[in-house]
């Protein structure tokens, strides 16, 4: 027997009384007390993030700045992401690296007027902070931002539900970010998101953060959603969870995030490598590496989660499923999966082992349910 | 007593005392979440007491079935297979799982009836 997680070992968001106001199943996750659904459940949240429009608290995601002229230069230093050339109110995905080529985590990067502002995730960013600490904390000031939440507004209504609080948000393009007040609420905001769909990701200091929630929920488009649907929809979108799907154990390149390294960090660019693990990386981008992360597709609807085998025609262990979910838009099962090189092919037949039982899936490419972002 | 309950949240249904019917009660399907997906058991399989007989898997979560008492399974609810919602919306009734021809009736007599089974959700 496990012992249940005493609820009060764990933390809460601002959010955590709205929450409860409103009905949530709450879950232990990364140290925090979180809506994993609301009434409504996860699959009608789920499809009114395809549909309309639905609030996710994220505050449980750790924060920070990098201040100073150098931190940009320093933070590359770290990951293998183009940091120095991003433009003032652009945002970038990025990865940071240990010395084997393995992920330690991914985060959002958005160059601020005088700062770098930084979105890691919840059970990383204490590790994440003392890393950066430890080895740019000479040549920047890392600032953690534990008094900010962070709210996420998602689906195709999410832009009509802005243009009416705060119209100057509703004009930005994806992977660009602004500061704006909504509802006379002062926040920073981007352009992006977890979900596959249009939306914005907004910074709010945590005393704002229940009043911004409560304006946003007022609109009728906007539903409450949970991490439940977080997950599906993400997964359905084909990004990575990490822990899961990515992790100190994969590379960017085993997990076909290579868009993620910009030409000017590759061989031959005018600031390659000088990350960890970059010998690694260059060697799997030159000869391409022996596993990759591919999306499946089940041919019968029994789900096949993580931690799945995928086995060969006599059973033995080829891959491994790292995600998977009925995809409640996309109507079949949808998997993430490392398996060989020769076999990340669209269309090979695969075959899971769920419960002794071997499901057939097929490759696809990713995304399963096509992005809808907002390009301007 | 014919509706008797499980520390698993499954309720059997005995009125008839050799053929009994097996579902999961109204709070596993709220604790699990929208319903998915259901393994059902082959008919003419037989189990024991406690043995996994099916799952149960929601957007969220995988759930084993077990077995409330040994028989053999002669029925399985097919409307739910083609429509497995239908263990949230009328889990305790249309929604059934399967049915079993009993092994031996006295195993019923563990298991427990509604206002014990309630007293097990209220301090969950």
């Amino acid at each position: 027997m496990t012992e249940p997680v005493s609820a009060a070992a764990l933390l809460t968001t601002p959010l955590h009384a709205l929450h409860r106001e409103l009905g949530a199943k709450m879950v232990p996750f990364a140290g925090y007390d979180m809506p994993v659904s609301y009434p409504a459940g996860i699959l009608a949240e789920h499809r009114a993030c395809r549909e309309s429009a639905v609030l996710f608290d994220v505050s449980h995601m750790g924060q920070l700045r990098l201040e100073g002229d150098d931190a940009a230069a320093a933070l590359e230093t770290l990951v293998p992401v183009d940091i120095t050339g991003l433009a003032s109110g652009k945002q970038r995905y990025a990865l940071f690296m240990n010395e084997t080529g393995g992920i330690l985590d991914d985060l959002m990067v958005t160059r601020r007027n005088d700062h770098l502002f930084l979105i890691v995730n919840a059970a990383c960013k204490a590790a994440d902070t003392a890393r950066m600490q430890a080895a740019i904390g000479h040549r920047c000031k890392v600032v953690p931002m534990p008094h900010h939440a962070l709210l996420a507004l998602q689906g195709p209504k999410a832009a009509t539900v802005m243009a009416r609080l705060a119209p100057s948000l509703a004009t930005l393009t994806f992977m660009s970010g602004a500061e704006a007040a909504i509802a006379g609420i002062e926040v920073f905001a981007t352009r992006s998101g977890y979900t596959g769909e249009d939306g914005f990701e907004i910074s709010v200091a945590d005393g704002d953060a229940e009043a911004l929630a409560r304006a946003m929920l007022a609109e009728t488009e906007v539903l409450p959603a949970g991490l439940g649907a977080r997950d599906t929809l993400r997964l359905e979108a084909g990004l990575c969870l990490y822990g899961h799907d990515i992790d100190t154990m994969t590379t960017p390149v085993e997990a076909a995030l290579t868009w993620a390294i910009q030409k000017v960090r590759r061989p031959g660019g005018e600031r390659a490598g000088g990350y960890p693990g970059a010998a690694v990386i260059e060697a799997q981008l030159a000869a391409g590496a022996v596993t990759k992360r591919v999306g499946l597709v089940g041919l019968e609807r029994m789900p096949v989660r993580e931690g799945a085998a995928i086995v060969d025609e006599h059973g033995a262990a080829i891959g491994r499923v790292t995600s998977g979910t009925l995809g409640p838009t996309v109507g079949t099962l949808v998997a993430m999966a490392y398996v060989p090189a020769a076999l990340a092919v669209p269309g090979t037949l695969l075959h899971a082992d769920v419960r002794g039982k071997r499901q057939p899936m097929r490759v696809s490419p990713l995304p399963f349910a096509p992005h809808r972002y907002f390009r301007g | 007593m014919p509706v008797l309950y499980t520390t698993d949240h499954e309720w059997i249904d005995t009125s008839d005392a050799t053929l009994a019917t097996v579902g999961i009660t109204h709070h596993a399907q709220d604790a699990l979440g929208d319903v998915v997906f259901v393994d059902l058991p082959a008919l003419g399989a037989s189990f024991k007491k406690g043995d996994v007989a099916g799952v149960v898997e929601s957007v969220k979560a995988a759930a084993d079935l077990y077995m409330p008492v040994a028989g053999e399974v002669v029925e399985v609810n097919e409307a739910l297979r083609a429509d497995p919602s239908l263990a949230n919306t009328d889990p305790e009734a249309s929604g059934w799982f399967f049915k079993l021809k009993l092994a031996d009736t006295t195993e019923t007599a563990a298991l427990m009836d509604r206002t014990a089974y309630d007293e097990i959700v209220k301090n969950a």
